[in-house]
């Protein structure tokens, strides 16, 4: 299979030629955003700290840099705990999120609805994704600590997809 | 009697935590990539990924995975050791402290919060202590690392007294079914059997630092049983390992590492059993003083 290069932002034009089950190298402008970053943005969906138009929210929460390092360990938590947030978020514009594991139901029917994507990448492989993260900008809930919301600027970010623009789920597919 | 001063528990405590976080036990990467020789397609690739991942997290020193979790820390002290607290009024205020280092100067993610107020420790203490005196002038420090997302789909069960074997595979495999893809698969399994509630859970907790191929379980009373404990965790392992959840549950023959069991004795009206998930990155140091 050939692996497909993207970009961020996404395009419409660009999440049509995702297929579940493709190798992706993702470069450009991703998020940050996990459990609490969730559940501050959904109180107020009119006040965002930042535009979801075509944007895609990776969730973790990064180690600490080191001296000299641009972010510490970064890979992906597990997904589900972000679906009852994500279908708000997706009809405001977000066409992509990266995380670990299976979605509920409502997520890949709003996946759907809204033509957008979810990506996965490997659990407790922090330290290899680290080296895709180019730059870091703080941008939003310092307050959270760990859980704040990071601007990341990725170069040939590897991933799965997950499940499609058509619904399609990679974890269904496997168990049939 | 021999002393230790507190100045050396607390720097070890901390390194122990720097160390669990960025390197991973060779039994484990025994076995990881023993699992990458039999797979095939995407299975192979996910373990090929945590292998490269593993070496890039000890040249660079960075932690394994972001989930740094939160630190448990065994403490076997000996009953003729004397421990110099310095200016800390506990035993436990001082492995607090090797826990802050640790986490402060290791560049480790601060994960604890206050469970209601959720408002972050920043500090990633308190960890949890479990103490017991033995024989002996040593201190033995056990470290494991919890990353919330295998912590999260760990359950306990108070099975009744008749269920048995039948009973207990049952509601392991049911628990790891239930868990699928989301801990991080390939998994490591702990399970107590046996005791209270609160004993079947910590039985399961000690299992997780059992080394990957030991032959060793844990056993008390009748002849006998030490065998069984072995072949039941090689069927459960076997069990497991036909759900096809797979590294990072996209299929395959490698949904667990390991499976060990740690049994207690228990009352004539039940079968407590606990299952513990931890993801690949079982993450144990320990270290005697």
């Amino acid at each position: 299979m050939k692996t497909k290069r993207i970009f961020a932002p996404l395009t419409s034009e660009g999440i049509k030629k995702l297929e579940t089950g493709d190798e992706v190298l993702l470069s450009g402008i991703i998020y940050t955003a996990r459990d609490a970053a969730h559940q501050r943005m959904t109180k107020n969906l009119k006040k965002l700290p930042f535009d979801l138009k075509g944007q895609i929210i990776y969730y973790t929460g990064p180690t600490p840099p080191s001296p000299g390092k641009i972010i510490g360990s970064c890979g992906p938590t597990t997904s589900y705990r972000m679906d009852p947030y994500t279908p708000s978020l997706l009809k405001l514009g977000l066409k992509g999120t990266i995380g670990k594991g299976e979605r509920s139901q409502e997520v890949k029917e709003a996946i759907k609805r809204y033509s957008a994507v979810y990506f996965i990448a490997f659990g407790g492989c922090g330290a290899l994704y680290s080296q895709f993260i180019k730059k870091t900008t703080l941008i939003a809930y310092l307050d959270l600590g760990c859980e704040s919301i990071l601007k990341l600027e990725v170069e040939d970010f590897p991933l799965l997809v997950g499940i499609d623009a058509c619904g399609r789920d990679i974890y269904q597919q496997q168990k049939t | 009697m021999r002393k230790i001063s507190a100045e050396k528990i607390i720097a070890v405590i901390s390194r122990l935590c720097i160390q669990s976080n960025c390197q991973i036990n060779e039994d484990l990467i025994t076995s990881l990539k023993h699992a990458r020789g039999k797979e095939q397609g995407r299975a192979r690739m996910v373990l090929a990924s945590i292998l490269k991942n593993i070496k890039i997290a000890q040249r660079e020193k960075l932690p394994v995975c972001q989930d740094t979790g939160m630190a448990i820390v065994f403490l076997e002290i000996g009953d003729k050791l004397k421990i110099d607290l310095g200016e800390f009024l506990s035993l436990s205020a001082l492995v607090q402290e090797g826990v802050r280092r640790g986490y402060q100067s290791g560049y480790l993610r601060k994960s604890i919060v206050e469970p209601l107020s959720r408002v972050n420790t920043e500090d990633n203490t308190p960890a949890i202590i479990r103490e017991k005196i033995v024989a002996g002038n040593r201190l033995k420090i056990k470290l494991l690392i919890k990353g919330f997302g295998a912590e999260n789909m760990a359950k306990t069960s108070m099975l009744r007294p008749d269920a048995g074997e039948a009973g207990i595979k049952r509601f392991t495999l049911d628990s790891v079914k239930k868990a699928g893809s989301h801990p991080c698969p390939p998994m490591v399994i702990g399970i107590g059997i046996g005791g209270t509630m609160q004993k079947a859970v910590s039985l399961a907790e000690e299992a997780l630092l059992e080394p990957v191929k030991s032959k060793r379980a844990y056993f008390r009373g009748c002849p006998g049983l030490k065998s069984k404990i072995k072949r039941l965790e090689e069927e459960l392992l076997r069990e497991i390992n036909q759900l096809n959840i797979g590294p990072a549950g996209l299929g395959g023959e490698t949904t667990a590492l390991s499976v060990k069991i740690k049994t207690f004795p228990t009352h004539i009206a039940g079968l407590p059993v606990a299952v513990n998930i931890s993801c690949w990155a079982n993450r144990h140091q320990e270290i005697i003083l």
